[in-house]
């Protein structure tokens, strides 16, 4: 049985947005920063896949008859430079919030505190 | 200083004119970083962001008057060619949607400069920031470029919240930033199925390409649709996904949460521009795909805002769900998919995002003269202003319901006329008049709180001196703007008409933006040979 490249690469990308989801919707804040990396992974892969996947292709120049979609991957640079920018100031926010209030609970106190 | 040297300095800058209200405030930004955050340059770095606002301000203008000349303006950033470089675009639409942010970044600025900018650090140069994030987001012609402008401005804001600091804020910091991450999220799955499914993302190009698609495409496309609906509802506050609002703009600092008020727009206006033209009725399969879900929710917003501002314990709450309230009105008009609606909802928009700013304002000048009570709404000290805060804040409060004879009244008659002979006139109609009515009622427990169930026994424990002159003269103009908004209505209304006209006409634009026919092609894919002069289009 042979498994398709797109099927490897959907599913993986799948795999990795759901445990971001589960990740997110957790109450404590570390969690919740390492589901919207997961996140913002999977999306970066999304954005990439989304110019095809090809094999053996030409970057944007080449004699060749098939030439790979550059655009896809000048957006994913954009992408993993902000999603990296943020990621850094929602874990600062984070530990000045846990500073501030005393715990990590996203609602800044402990479930039925 | 003669006017040759005028004439010059036009000369220069006329052709980067459309570029500027980005570039100025990233370069003011940069300035003021540099400057530094001691207290001893607090003096020079409020000279340095104000003017920068005032010739900001200039600088719209005259892009608001070439705007209202005919004037479509399009720069390709380092010249490179549509739809393959960067296009910034300036229609009607965008030239009225940098008025209005300058008009309220004026003064906000100026009413941070009376001391909240001193309770933080870099607070003008962040508001430069966002400045910077606000204007992009309105001049861009492209859907990535718009998402990466909406990043610029979120990051801004995400400091801004904590300006003041607090734990409060903090707390409510780590949502806003969560659900907006997220938000990000989904933009970027949204834009990348667009891309996927029509092979460009320059908006012009979209709304020529968009009804050419056709079978499984167009699915995924209306889903990609769907999606990008999601993420500008976070961020004009549509119903499911309005309750981060409240808390987190009654937890910012005044300036912040009156110059947030714009932010909400910023949501609504990227629906306008991609749900309203690139998915718009022209657009084929996936013509007006997000209708059945825009209006229900829209009025839904309406009354769940109307019933927040009943609630609300606190003033800068009720101000919030005021916002909310707000933003269901402008997005049913919207919803409504006609130029006479959205001529409507932009006259409607730019009114009471005024009218908001001034509150968000407003509220913290009162609250510093009620003593311990502050801005909870609950007896307290005697303010020591009431005439003028109490005529302030009755002229905001009708403004904001819409009562007859006083300005807000002709913005919600033009939503109200626009909806006539619709399918759910009956609805629009009942939802925007007794929203306006609840509004009132809830404006008018929180006045009579505030000036008359009083507790004089505490009187004096407020701020006596009454407030400083420069916090109330950046308030009053405030309304004094929304005022002028209803005097000058029927050249406004003009201007919004032809706005709305400018918006249908997605051949002018694309002409506008592409030149010729708009036969280039960003798809290197569907052509298996190197660029061949077919490829080249009309340049």
């Amino acid at each position: 049985m042979t498994v398709s490249m797109e099927f490897l690469v959907a599913s993986g990308i799948g795999w990795v947005t759901a445990c971001g989801v589960y990740l997110m919707l957790r109450g404590r804040s570390f969690p919740v920063v390492l589901g919207l990396t997961l996140i913002g992974y999977a999306v970066n892969v999304f954005i990439f896949t989304m110019g095809r996947l090809w094999s053996d292709a030409q970057p944007i120049l080449g004699t060749g008859d098939v030439v790979a979609d550059p655009l896809p991957q000048a957006l994913v640079l954009t992408a993993i430079v902000i999603g990296f920018a943020t990621t850094g100031f929602v874990i600062e926010l984070a530990l000045r919030s846990r500073a501030e209030s005393g715990t990590d609970h996203v609602d800044g106190r402990e479930p039925g505190a | 200083m003669n006017s040759g040297f005028v004439e010059l300095l036009m000369r220069v800058i006329q052709p980067h004119l459309a570029v500027l209200p980005v570039l100025l405030p990233a370069f003011t930004a940069m300035v003021l970083l540099l400057v530094g955050d001691r207290n001893e340059s607090l003096r020079l770095r409020r000279r340095i962001a104000l003017a920068s606002a005032a010739i900001g301000g200039l600088i719209v203008l005259k892009l608001a008057l070439d705007a209202n000349a005919d004037v479509l303006r399009v720069y390709r950033v380092g010249d490179w060619p549509a739809p393959f470089g960067i296009v910034l675009v300036v229609d009607r639409l965008s030239a009225l949607m940098l008025l209005l942010t300058q008009a309220i970044a004026l003064p906000v600025l100026l009413y941070a400069s009376g001391g909240w900018d001193s309770h933080g650090r870099h607070f003008h140069a962040l508001f430069q920031f966002q400045l910077m994030g606000l204007n992009g987001a309105f001049v861009t012609g492209d859907l990535f470029n718009l998402f990466v402008f909406f990043e610029i401005l979120l990051i801004a804001s995400y400091v801004l919240l904590a300006h003041g600091q607090g734990r409060e804020r903090f707390r409510v910091g780590v949502q806003y930033v969560a659900i907006n991450l997220a938000a990000s999220a989904l933009f970027l799955i949204g834009v990348a199925l667009i891309y996927a499914t029509v092979g460009t993302l320059n908006m012009a190009d979209l709304a020529q390409r968009v009804p050419r698609v056709t079978g499984d495409d167009a699915v995924v496309l209306k889903a990609a649709a769907l999606i990008l609906l999601v993420v500008f509802g976070v961020k004009a506050a549509l119903l499911p996904l309005c309750l981060w609002l409240p808390a987190t703009y009654a937890a910012a600092s005044a300036p912040v949460a009156a110059l947030f008020a714009i932010m909400t727009k910023v949501g609504v206006y990227s629906i306008v521009r991609v749900h309203g033209v690139i998915f718009g009725d022209a657009a084929g399969a996936a013509a007006l795909v997000v209708e059945p879900w825009l209006l229900p929710l829209a009025l839904a917003t309406g009354v769940f805002a109307v019933f927040g501002v009943l609630a609300a314990n606190t003033l800068p709450r009720l101000v919030a769900y005021l916002t909310v309230a707000s933003v269901g009105t402008i997005l049913a008009a919207i919803g409504l998919f006609t130029t006479l609606a959205w001529s409507a909802a932009f006259y409607y928009m730019a009114h009471s995002t005024l009218v908001i700013a001034a509150l968000f304002l407003l509220v913290e000048l009162v609250a510093a003269q009620r003593g311990d009570a502050a801005d909870r709404l609950e007896p307290g000290a005697p303010v020591a202003q009431p005439v003028l805060l109490g005529l302030m804040l009755l002229l905001a409060a009708a403004s904001s319901a819409g009562l007859p004879p006083l300005p807000g009244f002709i913005g919600k008659l033009m939503v109200l006329q626009a909806s006539s002979g619709h399918a759910a006139q009956a609805w629009i109609w009942t939802v925007v008049l007794s929203v306006g009515f609840l509004t009132l009622i809830g404006l008018a427990r929180a006045g009579s709180l505030l000036f008359w169930s009083v507790r004089p026994e505490l009187a004096g424990t407020g701020n006596a001196a009454g407030a400083s002159p420069r916090l109330l003269a950046a308030t009053l103009s405030l309304l004094a703007a929304g005022v002028a908004m209803s005097v000058l209505a029927g050249p406004l209304k003009r201007y919004t008409d032809a706005a709305a006209e400018q918006l249908a006409d997605r051949d002018a634009y694309a002409r506008a933006v592409l030149g010729g026919e708009g036969v280039r092609t960003t798809q290197p894919y569907v052509f298996p040979r190197p660029a061949t002069d077919s490829d080249e289009g009309g340049h």
